[in-house]
């Protein structure tokens, strides 16, 4: 039995896999399949009996994207492995890090922690959809992160970055406490919170002068 | 001449300013590439099988059913890469994947190459492992008091041997026993620090990609092939060399690539068995093949901070004088070896500054236990003495009726001196850190005299910066970088190092900018890449910005020269009066002289040939002393810091709040200070969440099943969120290293050390409660004021009047009803 025991306990019981089934019961088990190889039709990849990729259009930074996703797929793992918009980060896959932040209809959510086929017919914003495409210009978020040097190794800086955008879109005059507040879903293991703070006050500064 | 010509401020252009990291923009923008953003053609992924026991044989593995899951395109067990190997070439004791015994909950048994996750996932679950289960050593009491009844995690080397035992250190200098029968005053107390872990939020990530044939022969003429590997390591040229010796192919046939490293802290400073799987699965599939650990994995792998039982007796005389220091430390280890063996050592090593010790004697044993492996984290091995120490320091004072800093003042040990174990101390500005905390935190008016339940603490430390020796025995250079000059101005700089976040691919720009003169966005940076960029053994140590400094300093300074060697022809001019900068070659007497630095760049090439030069480091020899483990703690400068902590602390609940933290580093000369400034600030809110939130704990068998981490999350394992961090003061003190590149020295590691006793010796000033285990959470701390509360010692300590007597103070009883 210790073979099944081990998977059981490294893998199944504290997994995304079980956070999903417990928490939003879909069913079938809802690990991304496929995730490097695009869609689960190459190499046979039609793992999960009963599973299988629906083409949809999702709304992706302002773009249309037709994309393959299965019924269990998170969109984090779509937005990843799939559109190649790799400046979501995943750091721990089951919503306590903050990594994978995403706007969806403005709002920040954990992208690690939501299924593809929630969003559809709902704006994403990634980090690759803040930057204006025809002028380069950043938004004031990125350039006050630019400016203010902030973030060290910086694998959790489009996380929270996503997340000061959506804090100075619904509070456009934040106290440093506020911003403190409404970043706290966000881990910064460089601890560089005290230059994050001030990032999201000079972004806030900036997007105010717009 | 030495290699760092030192320079004044007032020469330095770029050096000595803030300045943003030059990857500033893709971090900003989601550019930035780490390991997992990497997808290779034909990619497949791969899975770990990991052990549900903390300690058994292995007696059979079929792996038959998982191999013949469609999908699945390659199954591989230790029997098939079963080369010992260990990052320290002394105590080499870990395979990639177990052979025949497995040594903790979530070793490696087995691996799986499949075209997916899920796949690889289900591909585990049916391969079948028979395990026998052995008796498992979880204390480390047990595991040093054994006598091989049963199975000793590793086999004794010799019969009669404890093979529970790593090492064991045993170092004693000067008369420390009879300086300490011959003390005016004495504290002797038991320490305990938790064990603690890295969790950097990018997972462990490699890929693997064999190229079979292709030309490439091993040294008998045979043909192999081409290994390549990607991976988020902090010491890539360490991989280089054990993925060389694990999996039989030539060194020059293996090539290690480092994209940006999404945070470290020692984590990922040896290799892990995902960088072995990758590339045997990789050979086994002649695919490429990537694993991502999940945050569960990244909770196994571990290598954090050992927990460390710790025994103090220190002395000093009446007018404030240490005499003398005695340690007995048992190290927690965990199934492997990992860097156990520096760990040992510098328990011990590095506590002999910043204060000059008549006698120092300290025995250290590092047991394995069956529990994921402990390594090196932020500060290694010395935050836990120095927890300890600075302590006994506290309750020295006290007992003397001295102020906390002066009395660290007065044992201070100076600078260019040796320290008892005969360590070289050059650059010391402890005393000025002393002053600036001190000063910050307006101290004077406020130590002892905050209300109850209100408290400050000083605490004081040393670090190395890079230790003195290679982990593999060998005098070549500790760090090399490469230059070139172009036609249309730019520079490129070849670098080995590694960029985990804290900012040497600037530093080695911010370098060539300063010497060559050209503009900081006219420098490329090559780097991450062991084909192509010269050996830096890695980020551990604290090594970077002073070996990797001074290599550049190095490479750029003989390039100067060249080019002002060309001017100067050119203008018939003394070449030390031709300067770069600006982007600009000027003549020093009249500056109105001067050419754009493409065309001083180009007059070079003309004269020399095409521009290009190396530059290296490597480490004085003559720093220590000739015992054996002399070696070991020893380092070309130290870097020195002093914290002071507010805390309040809530009686009823025993909930500590760090109100402020000022800490003052000794940096040498910061050519960064915004970058120094977040290594101060990074380093004291690791510290802090050590002090107050984090451990890594185990179940034993009475809860649960014995071995298994008790919270392999990051919601469980508590980090300090942008809500718990108290407010900060980085003071930066400049000392002017003689060695270091423009007189820097260290700051990632060793602002860590007093953050944790500072924040003991608040708590003590608050409510006059010594706290002597880790960490300090609430159901700790209060249990301690209930012991205070029967024996009617919780209350503000008296305030220390400097000539002998106490001074009360009206606010130090609790509350009325507080008690």
């Amino acid at each position: 039995m210790g073979d099944m025991d081990s998977v059981e306990l490294l893998e199944t019981k504290f997994s995304r896999r079980t956070f999903i089934k417990g928490v939003i019961a879909v069913g079938a088990t809802a690990t991304a399949t496929s995730q490097f190889l695009g869609r689960p039709g190459i190499a046979g990849a039609q793992t999960m009996a009963g599973s299988a990729a629906r083409l949809i259009t999702l709304r992706v930074n302002d773009q249309d994207r037709p994309v393959d996703v299965l019924p269990n797929e998170t969109l984090a793992m779509t937005l990843r492995y799939r559109l190649n918009l790799t400046g979501t980060k995943l750091g721990c896959d089951r919503a306590e890090c903050g990594a994978c932040t995403v706007l969806v209809d403005g709002v920040n959510q954990y992208s690690c922690s939501m299924l593809t086929h929630q969003v559809r017919g709902r704006a994403v914003t990634t980090i690759e959809g803040l930057q204006n495409p025809d002028t380069g210009e950043l938004s004031t978020v990125q350039q006050a992160v630019l400016e203010e040097g902030g973030f060290q190794c910086a694998f959790c800086a489009p996380g929270f970055i996503m997340s000061m955008t959506a804090m100075i879109d619904d509070n456009p005059n934040p106290t440093r406490e506020e911003a403190a507040h409404a970043l706290s879903g966000n881990l910064c293991r460089c601890c560089d919170y005290d230059k994050i703070l001030t990032c999201a006050m000079r972004a806030a500064e900036l997007a105010r002068s717009v | 001449m030495s290699v760092n010509e030192r320079k004044s401020q007032s020469d330095l252009k770029l050096i000595g300013t803030s300045r943003r990291k030059i990857e500033g923009l893709d971090k900003s923008t989601g550019r930035a590439v780490y390991t997992d953003d990497i997808v290779l053609p034909g990619m497949l992924h791969g899975k770990i099988l990991r052990s549900p026991h903390p300690h058994a044989r292995i007696l059979s593995i079929d792996t038959s059913e998982a191999a013949a899951l469609p999908g699945v395109h390659g199954v591989i067990t230790g029997r098939d890469m079963p080369r010992v190997y260990g990052i320290i070439p002394w105590t080499p004791d870990e395979y990639p994947l177990c052979v025949d015994r497995v040594r903790y909950v979530g070793d490696g048994v087995a691996a799986v190459a499949a075209i997916d996750e899920d796949t690889a996932i289900r591909a585990l679950a049916l391969i079948r492992v028979e395990y026998e289960e052995l008796p498992a050593f979880l204390d480390p009491h047990a595991a040093l008091a054994a006598d091989g009844s049963s199975p000793y995690v590793h086999d004794a080397k010799k019969d009669g041997w404890n093979g529970n035992i790593t090492k064991r250190v045993h170092l004693e200098f000067g008369e420390v026993d009879g300086l300490m029968d011959a003390s005016d005053v004495l504290v002797e107390d038991n320490y305990f620090f938790e064990g603690t872990t890295h969790t950097p939020i990018e997972p462990h990530c490699a890929i693997g990609l064999w190229q079979a044939g292709g030309g490439f022969q091993d040294a008998d003429g045979a043909t192999t092939g081409k290994l390549t590997v990607w991976s988020s390591t902090q010491v890539p040229h360490y991989l280089h060399r054990e993925l060389s010796q694990v999996l039989g192919v030539d060194q020059a046939h293996v090539r290690v690539l480092q994209p940006l490293v999404g945070g470290a802290f020692g984590g990922k400073s040896e290799p892990f068995d995902l960088e072995f799987c990758v590339a045997k699965l990789s050979m086994v599939t002649g695919r490429p093949v990537k694993i991502l650990y999940t945050r569960e994995e990244v909770f196994y792998a571990h290598r954090g901070r050992h927990p460390f039982h710790m025994h103090y007796r220190t002395g000093a005389t009446t007018d404030g004088k240490l005499t003398s220091v005695d340690a007995k430390i048992l190290l927690d280890g965990g199934a492997y070896a990992s860097f156990g063996l520096v760990t040992a050592y510098y328990s011990g090593q590095l506590l002999c500054a910043p204060y000059a010790m008549p006698a120092y004697r300290f025995d250290s044993t590092r047991v394995y236990t069956n529990k994921p492996a402990c390594g090196p984290k932020r500060g290694h091995g010395s935050v836990q003495p120095r927890f300890a120490f600075e302590v006994q320091m506290d309750r020295l004072a006290e007992k003397l009726d001295l102020d906390p800093i002066e009395f660290r003042r007065r044992n201070f040990i100076g600078s260019d001196t040796r320290t008892i174990n005969e360590l070289r101390i050059t650059s010391n500005g402890f005393l000025e850190c002393l002053d600036a905390v001190e000063r910050a935190s307006g101290w004077r008016d406020r130590f002892r005299k905050l209300p109850f339940g209100r408290g400050l603490g000083i605490a004081g430390s040393t670090y190395i910066s890079g230790t003195n020796y290679p982990i593999y025995p060998n005098e070549m250079p500790q760090s090399a970088v490469q230059m070139q000059i172009d036609r249309s101005g730019r520079v490129a700089v070849f670098s080995g190092a590694s960029e985990i976040g804290q900012g040497c691919d600037s530093l080695v720009a911010s370098i060539a900018a300063e010497e060559l003169g050209v503009p900081l966005d006219y420098v490329r940076v090559m780097r991450g890449d062991t084909d192509f960029t010269p050996v830096d053994l890695g980020a551990y140590s604290s090594r970077v910005t002073f070996m990797l400094g001074n290599a550049a300093i190095d490479a750029a300074t003989k390039l100067r020269k060249m080019v002002q060697e060309a001017v100067a022809a050119k203008w018939e001019v003394n070449p030390t009066e031709v300067l770069l900068a600006g982007g600009m070659a000027m003549w020093s007497s009249d500056t109105e002289r001067q050419m754009p630095i493409k065309d001083a760049f180009n007059i070079a090439e003309s004269m020399f040939g095409a521009l290009g030069s190396m530059g290296s480091y490597n480490t004085p020899k003559d720093v220590h002393g000739e015992y054996r483990g002399a070696t070991i703690g020893a380092s070309p400068a130290y870097s020195f810091t002093a914290h002071v902590a507010e805390v309040e602390v809530d009686v009823e609940s025993g909930m500590v709040e760090v109100k402020k933290i000022w800490v003052a580093h000794d940096c040498g000369r910061a050519l960064n200070p915004i970058l120094v400034e977040g290594q101060m600030e990074g380093s004291a809110y690791m510290g802090f969440g050590e002090a107050l939130m984090e451990e890594q704990v185990y179940k034993d068998a009475d809860h649960g099943r014995a071995g298994l981490l008790n919270a392999p999350s990051l919601l469980d394992y508590r980090i300090p969120t942008s809500l718990d961090t108290p407010e900060l003061e980085a003071l930066i003190v400049e000392s002017i290293d003689p060695e270091g590149p423009y007189g820097a020295k260290e700051a990632g590691e060793g602002p860590l050390h007093p953050s944790i006793p500072a924040i003991a010796n608040a708590i003590y000033d608050a409510i006059g409660v010594r706290m002597t285990r880790l960490p300090f959470s609430a159901p700790s701390v209060w249990k301690k004021i209930a012991e205070a509360r029967t024996a009617d010692t919780l209350r503000k300590p008296l305030v220390p009047a400097g000539d002998g007597t106490l001074t009360d103070n009206p606010a130090r009883t609790a509350p009325a009803g507080a008690r």
